[in-house]
């Protein structure tokens, strides 16, 4: 088998993730495509719900990427957001889920170049973790033999 | 003190408190200041409680206190009931409830929360000295809930009327997280294992969920469909993405009043996930769910130093 290529499930707020993603796509920075994009209003939007989702339905990592503190559209989205990943990211740690499977960053909208890098990081961390174990839905034999 | 006077004396207090809301009760439905009074009544099993809504004067002799009211009333404050308390009458309902520490700031959560109206509610506080475990009951052994043990608020934080003393608090700097500690030096495999282990008996049966005070959702993620958040069935996944949703629902606004575990037909041990939301959101933000009737829940404000060392 070839070399493990994780499968990433990426969350990125419109007003500024979602643009630096853009401007690294037409400035040609290099990545490598283990990213399913998903485009939100704010990192605030992302609940526990729509991570555990990503992972048990067969993602490997989930990757969050939000505007700086301060720089929110709706003023303070990304500051809740803040509090709720840290309790999340702490609560899937404490029940046994490596905690680097879930990746967390500030990228603006001018950000090109750090949003290339951090997609480099995060693809390689992710990599060394391996393909993921826990929180994922095996369908039950029965019902795969039927499909 | 040995355990028999120290049990004796708890059980006298208890009689006397039983009395106090049983006359509290019986004057507030006299007086007409409420429609009806959540209490506790005499269980159809020995070591059990089940709650009663008291609407005349003898109704409310029917109401109890003793060692084993483990569930937490505010869970009834639900506008279906206060509409039915005050059926026929042209004015919005009130009710009284009998609340011990613990309920009585998940009260203080759901006032903040507008689930309703600090006056619609008039609340009978009870100073309470703890619960009995119901699962060493069944073991024949008499013990303390375990989060009885680690209670920070044995009064009410908001009261109408106290039935009975204050009692004293405990030790405010007693290490009262050594359980979370204890997993958290597990290495990550052995941590899965334990909490795979753990709800490995649930059928699924949602009693914690219904028998929280804080889980009032129109619809719970559990019965969404669109999509589906997490399957129907006793697979692991399901059932462990479940309780992981559920203890999140909660961070921030658990009190640890027990009455989830209290309420499991199996007998397991869920708080050990809430017990880290609450340790985190303790050391994390320094803030202790419903203690502060000013102050809102965790995840509904924010600092600008909080910890964000994980974020890149």
């Amino acid at each position: 088998m070839s070399e493990f290529q994780p499968k990433i499930v990426t969350f990125l707020c419109n007003w500024c993730s979602y643009g630096a993603a853009d401007l690294a796509g037409v400035s040609r920075f290099q990545y490598p495509p283990n990213m399913r994009i998903i485009r939100i209003p704010c990192s605030g939007r992302v609940s526990a719900k729509m991570i555990l989702h990503a992972i048990r339905s067969g993602a490997d990592g989930v990757w969050i990427s939000g505007c700086h503190p301060g720089d929110c559209h709706y003023i303070e989205g990304n500051y809740y957001a803040r509090r709720k990943f840290y309790l999340l990211r702490e609560l899937l740690a404490h029940t046994g889920l490596e905690p680097d499977r879930l990746q967390f960053s500030w990228i603006s909208s001018a950000e090109g170049v750090k949003f290339a890098q951090v997609a480099q990081e995060v693809i390689q961390t992710i990599t060394a973790l391996g393909p993921a174990q826990r929180l994922i839905k095996q369908m039950p034999d029965a019902v795969a033999e039927v499909a | 003190m040995t355990t028999a006077t120290k049990e004796r004396a708890e059980n006298a207090l208890q009689e006397k408190i039983q009395e106090k809301i049983r006359g509290i009760a019986a004057t507030l439905l006299e007086n007409g200041t409420v429609d009806a009074v959540i209490g506790y009544s005499r269980g159809s099993l020995s070591h059990m409680t089940r709650a009663i809504m008291a609407k005349t004067r003898e109704d409310a002799q029917k109401l109890v206190f003793n060692s084993h009211c483990r569930m937490n009333l505010a869970a009834y404050l639900t506008p279906e009931l206060m509409e039915k308390a005050c059926a026929g009458k042209d004015r919005a309902g009130k009710v009284a409830v009998v609340a011990k520490g613990c309920d009585s700031r998940n009260m203080v959560i759901q006032i903040q929360e507008n689930r309703y109206a600090r006056d619609q509610v008039h609340i009978i506080g009870v100073p309470c000295t703890g619960m009995l475990d119901k699962a060493a009951l069944a073991r024949g052994v008499e013990q303390e809930q375990a989060n009885c043990a680690t209670c920070i608020r044995r009064n009410p934080v908001i009261h109408d009327d106290l039935a009975g003393d204050p009692v004293p608090e405990t030790d405010p700097d007693k290490d009262r997280f050594a359980d979370v500690a204890k997993i958290e030096a597990m290495a990550p495999p052995e941590k899965a294992a334990f909490f795979d282990d753990l709800v490995s008996g649930c059928t699924r049966c949602y009693a914690c969920r219904n028998a929280c005070p804080l889980c009032y959702c129109p619809t719970c993620f559990v019965d969404e469909a669109r999509p589906q958040w997490v399957g129907k069935t006793v697979d692991p996944t399901d059932v462990m993405t479940y309780h992981l949703v559920r203890a999140f629902h909660d961070a921030g606004r658990c009190t640890d009043c027990g009455a989830c575990e209290a309420a499991c037909p199996m007998d397991i041990p869920m708080r050990h996930f809430t017990r880290k939301t609450i340790r985190d959101t303790v050391t994390a933000f320094g803030c202790e769910a419903g203690t502060d009737p000013d102050k809102r829940p965790a995840l509904d404000r924010f600092e600008l130093k909080d910890p964000e060392g994980f974020i890149r």
